[in-house]
């Protein structure tokens, strides 16, 4: 497993508790999860995402991810519309392993209270929760 | 200290049947047919099944050598959390064999079976004892299928009275058979946290029970091996809404006849008989999941039900609030005659000793591996406790390492991973079954591998060693699984 300070963290995401990242855009935010939360899963051999077109709240679940340790839940750091998702991850699920924040995205959202990304964490608070 | 049972060996390889046979190989000579040839019709002809071709001592070998390959509670120290492996007395084996209850045909008319009929209605009545519930049925097949009919119970409980439910709360620490079982009934599981203690607190249960919601589904002890101490109050909470309490009766080896489930609120409870009542499980037979409930949810039970009248019993199906059946016939019999087998020889005094002892052992292992593992939760423990690997994350070892090291050690790994609001947890069950001996060579091994990891991580990272296989390439099979032969 890496180091906090091995961990790739990009400075343009914001960061949720439950390490999911979101990318702030004009239209829909892309979400996935972050560098930490796909080395401690370890080998992703399943992720389970939710039909385009369906509504969620923040903190909601909106899929899951299972590795060969454990099936964990995956939160919407922000409540808003499924508008996409990643299609290629039924196919080939270890993107999440190796391109977290590029192919390994999960869903993109129309989001419903932009206030809601502003209190998401930014790099440095996130690399702070995490012990960095 | 004697050197753990971990050692090399020769492991003789095996290959399929099918590529042992030969042709024309047998392994029973077949008698001169002593009717007349008869011409078959066309269609009933065609290529036979795929068999192969083998001798009386090709079967023997073959299997005898895949028996070499096994691990049971027969071989050794068996510690997989939240599964009570405890040992199986072969007597229990023999009374099952019995011709009148093998051999009894499930459509025997109640006058030709009395006996089996006695056997399941003195099952319920003891499990009834033991749990202190009123009314108990035998009929589902294992434990995630007792509490499917439990929650059919609790959901033909609401309908009867007039108004279905939509949610039921479900601690974070719960099986996950708990959600699956709810959600199959209709009920949107809502989970709720346990509280730093790592037990329920009434306040987050208070702060969700509404009346819509049908109830509770509580394991106690819970998978973190502790008893959860607020039960009555979390039950009058519920019961004040108009909801039931559901107990997962998975933990029940750390409080036979200690526990009385109704009086701490229980409104039904499944039980395992191939956990706590010493029937083989693991590969080594079917399970049985009774469940047992209090006088106002008898109505609901599955049915047939075994009555008693005078000295002779009977079926009864007549019962127009029943759930229905949840099986063929009256459920896994053989594993009730072991159960049963196992009730009667412990009797009431050697049920709650064998808990006194889980509890004992359970904690044992805890205060003399709390030194070198990270304890998730550092208070006395039921019948099982758990870990983590905290410490040694700085080493880069993982509880999984650690599980395949021990096997070099000669033990089965205990559960890992599980429960996941335990991170890296490793979940330990050492059952009533352990001599101190065999525990002390248990903690002698995992205080062992804490060093390893410390000093040769390396050596724990590429863990087993001594297997006929070593580490088996798990991510490929989950990608890429191959679902065929």
């Amino acid at each position: 497993m890496k180091e906090i300070n091995e961990l790739n963290l990009p400075e343009d995401l914001r960061y949720a508790e439950d390490h999911e990242w979101l990318r702030p855009s004009e239209g829909a935010a892309r979400i996935g999860i972050s560098d930490y939360a796909q080395d401690q899963l370890g080998d992703i051999v399943y992720v389970e995402l939710p039909a385009v077109g369906r509504r969620l709240n923040k903190g909601e679940e909106f899929g899951t991810v299972e590795s060969v340790k454990a099936v964990s839940s995956l939160y919407m750091p922000v409540g808003g519309e499924v508008a996409a998702v990643n299609g290629q991850l039924a196919e080939a699920p270890e993107l999440v392993n190796t391109d977290p924040y590029g192919q390994g995205w999960m869903i993109e959202v129309k989001v419903t209270d932009p206030a809601e990304i502003e209190v998401l964490m930014d790099r440095p608070a996130y690399s702070k929760a995490l012990g960095g | 200290m004697n050197p753990s049972p971990g050692t090399t060996g020769l492991i003789l390889n095996e290959p399929l049947l099918w590529e042992r046979g030969r042709p024309g190989r047998r392994g029973a000579s077949l008698p001169a047919a002593d009717v007349p040839p008869s011409p078959l019709e066309t269609e009933l002809c065609g290529e036979g099944p795929d068999f192969p071709d083998l001798s009386e001592v090709d079967l023997v070998r073959h299997f005898t050598r895949l028996s070499t390959w096994n691990y049971g509670v027969d071989t050794g120290f068996y510690p997989l959390g939240s599964c009570t492996m405890k040992y199986n007395p072969k007597t229990h084996e023999r009374q099952a064999a019995l011709k009148g209850f093998a051999a009894a045909h499930p459509l025997l008319p109640a006058p030709l079976c009395q006996g089996a009929l006695r056997l399941i209605w003195e099952l319920e009545n003891d499990l009834a004892a033991i749990t202190g519930m009123d009314a108990v049925s035998l009929q589902p097949a294992a434990g995630a299928h007792g509490e499917l009919a439990g929650m059919l119970v609790l959901h033909a409980h609401h309908a009867h009275q007039g108004r279905q439910r939509s949610k039921i709360v479900i601690p974070d620490t719960a099986h996950g058979t708990n959600p699956a079982s709810a959600a199959l009934c209709g009920y949107r599981p809502v989970a709720v946290a346990s509280g730093p203690e790592g037990v329920l607190e009434p306040a987050a249960v208070e702060a969700l029970m509404d009346e819509e919601t049908a109830g509770i589904m509580v394991t106690n002890p819970n998978t973190l091996g502790l008893f959860e101490t607020h039960i009555r109050e979390i039950a009058a909470i519920v019961h004040a809404k108009g909801g039931l309490v559901y107990a997962d009766g998975a933990n029940l080896n750390a409080v036979m006849g200690i526990v009385d489930m109704a009086a701490i609120g229980v409104d039904v409870i499944h039980l395992n008989l191939h956990k706590t009542f010493s029937t083989p499980h693991g590969g080594g037979g079917p399970g049985s999941g009774p469940i047992c409930v209090r006088r106002h949810l008898e109505p609901f039970l599955p049915v047939p039900r075994v009555v008693q009248d005078g000295d002779r019993f009977h079926l009864e199906t007549d019962r127009p609030l029943s759930i229905g059946r949840m099986g063929s016939f009256h459920g896994h019999f053989g594993v009730m005659v072991k159960a049963y087998s196992y009730i009667r020889s412990m009797g009431a005094e050697g049920l709650r000793r064998a808990s006194e002892l889980a509890v004992l052992n359970a904690n044992y292992v805890k205060e003399n591996l709390k030194k070198d593992f990270h304890l998730a939760y550092d208070r006395p423990c039921m019948h099982e406790c758990v870990f983590s690997d905290e410490r040694q994350a700085p080493f880069k070892v993982t509880t999984l390492d650690m599980a395949k090291r021990l096997m070099d050690y000669g033990f089965h790994p205990p559960t890992i991973y599980f429960p996941l609001v335990v991170h890296g947890a490793i979940m330990i069950e050492p059952t009533e079954t352990e001599s101190k001996e065999d525990l002390d060579l248990f903690v002698a091994a995992m205080q062992a591998i804490a060093e390893e990891a410390r000093t040769d991580p390396e050596k724990v990272r590429n863990a087993p060693h001594r297997t006929k296989v070593r580490r088996l390439d798990e991510v490929t099979a989950a990608r890429k699984p191959c679902l065929i032969g």
